[in-house]
């Protein structure tokens, strides 16, 4: 049977794995967020030369393994000595650096095609009111589009939110030591397979669940208006 | 061209492929199996689907895989071990990563099956068994080939979410595209050459497979009224 012991004396190690790709996932979710809000916005423009540019990105890294832009990352650019004699080589020199900016711009292409579905699908009376009111380009945008285009994305954006938590496992390919380099570090250690990766899929399914917790609240709380009525 | 690697990495192109297409195989027949099991009547078989979909997409690909290759090498060795057999057996790398991904993507395929089914009007059964149709009967006559059209969209999505999982065979072993794309980048030093030819590569799988999925949507879907604004 398996060995709680193992397990048990691990745990510390597993707990600041764990914090680790919290992390993570915080940091990479907030440069995705940040950058699919502009890009979302051109996206959904009717300007070609603004919506091209953000369809091929986001094509691109949709169509690319996460692990492909990884390595792209951490160990691709050392390739170029002008890269590696730059001021900016002590950020990419480093494992969690290019790990959340890998992630990052990763989660930001999903979200940006999230949240330019849900701008195009606002219902066109909503715009012509706004219009007929007299609001500016930015005052439509600011008060009737995006406000309630990012409370329909929270369904597909929590959907997102477990794929780059899954995501994030990744990071142990590049030496760092979240839930899974947890794992792997103990299975080597003592070489149980078992207990070392069951105990990290348990962390990783309580995080899942916390999230879906926490999207069920917020969609509660953003989303009644939508809710059918009984 | 990439420095007399070209012919390694295509052939890894094809390693690649022959895991999605193999772990697509059992992925479908589980998640069929998955689909039927959670519209069935048994509790039992509905309690059993809802916990595997549950636990698979709760759990990172990565974390199943490493899993599945390293307990399945401990297995493999008290089996041969209590066999009386002196040689050491390897676990194979291309079955062990097969099996994960078609495990994985099993389940969700199992709710792109369960909403397809359930999207068909429960008149076309009925009027199967009213015509004296067996259950086997009604599934593969009605029901399947119905189901079809309402499965692709969710079913395009998974498989191109599949192709790029199997980036991930790499890390046990298995010499696909991102293995050789790694072996290149050391012997040249040149890494963002040879990952970037090897994204390119993705890139283009991803392109042919949306192509051909959207010829399949266009046909299932003859007959069918689209209202024109």
């Amino acid at each position: 049977m398996l060995s709680l012991d193992v397990i048990v004396n691990s745990l510390p190690l597993y707990v600041s794995g764990a914090w680790l790709t919290v992390k993570l996932l915080l940091v990479s979710l907030l440069i995705g967020l940040a950058g699919a809000m502009p890009l979302a916005v051109m996206r959904s423009s009717a300007n070609p030369l603004l919506s091209y540019p953000v369809w091929l990105f986001t094509y691109v890294i949709r169509g690319t393994p996460l692990l492909v832009q990884l390595f792209l990352i951490y160990y691709g650019l050392a390739q170029f000595e002008s890269m590696r004699q730059s001021w900016l080589w002590e950020w990419f020199s480093s494992a969690w650096f290019c790990a959340v900016l890998a992630f990052g711009i990763n989660t930001c292409a999903y979200t940006t095609e999230i949240i330019a579905g849900a701008i195009s699908a606002t219902s066109h009376g909503e715009i012509e009111a706004a219009k007929s009111l007299g609001m500016s380009r930015l005052t439509l945008y600011r008060r009737i589009l995006l406000p309630s285009a990012l409370r329909r994305s929270l369904h597909a954006y929590s959907n997102e939110v477990i794929m780059m938590l899954h995501g994030t496992s990744l990071a142990s390919i590049v030496t760092l030591l979240d839930i899974t380099g947890a794992a792997r570090e103990v299975n080597s250690r003592y070489y149980l397979p078992f207990e070392a990766f069951i105990t990290a899929a348990v962390f990783y399914l309580g995080l899942t669940f916390i999230l879906v917790g926490l999207f069920r609240l917020a969609e509660k709380r953003w989303l009644v208006h939508l809710a059918a009525r009984v | 061209m990439l420095r007399g690697f070209l012919p390694s990495l295509i052939e890894g192109t094809g390693v690649t492929l022959s895991v999605a297409i193999c772990s697509l195989a059992i992925a479908i027949v589980l998640g069929m199996t998955g689909a039927l099991m959670k519209l069935s009547a048994s509790s039992m078989l509905k309690t059993i689907a809802t916990v595997y979909t549950t636990v698979i997409r709760g759990v990172p690909d990565l974390v199943l895989m490493l899993l599945i290759f390293y307990g399945g090498q401990l297995v493999i060795n008290e089996f041969t071990m209590r066999l009386g057999i002196k040689e050491v057996m390897d676990i194979n790398p291309f079955i062990a990563g097969v099996a994960t991904i078609g495990f994985i993507f099993g389940a969700y395929l199992t709710e792109t099956f369960r909403g397809a089914i359930m999207a068909i009007p429960s008149g076309q059964r009925e009027a199967g068994i009213a015509f004296g149709m067996t259950n086997t009967q009604v599934f593969m006559r009605i029901t399947l080939p119905q189901m079809v059209r309402f499965a692709l969209p969710g079913f395009s999505n998974n498989w191109l979410v599949l192709v790029k999982s199997t980036a991930l065979v790499s890390v046990i072993g298995l010499s696909d595209m991102m293995q050789r794309a790694g072996m290149a980048a050391g012997t040249t030093r040149e890494p963002f050459t040879f990952y970037l030819a090897a994204g390119v590569l993705y890139l283009l799988i991803t392109t042919v497979s949306l192509l051909l999925l959207r010829y399949m949507q266009k046909r299932y879907s003859l007959g069918t009224k689209v209202a024109v604004l």
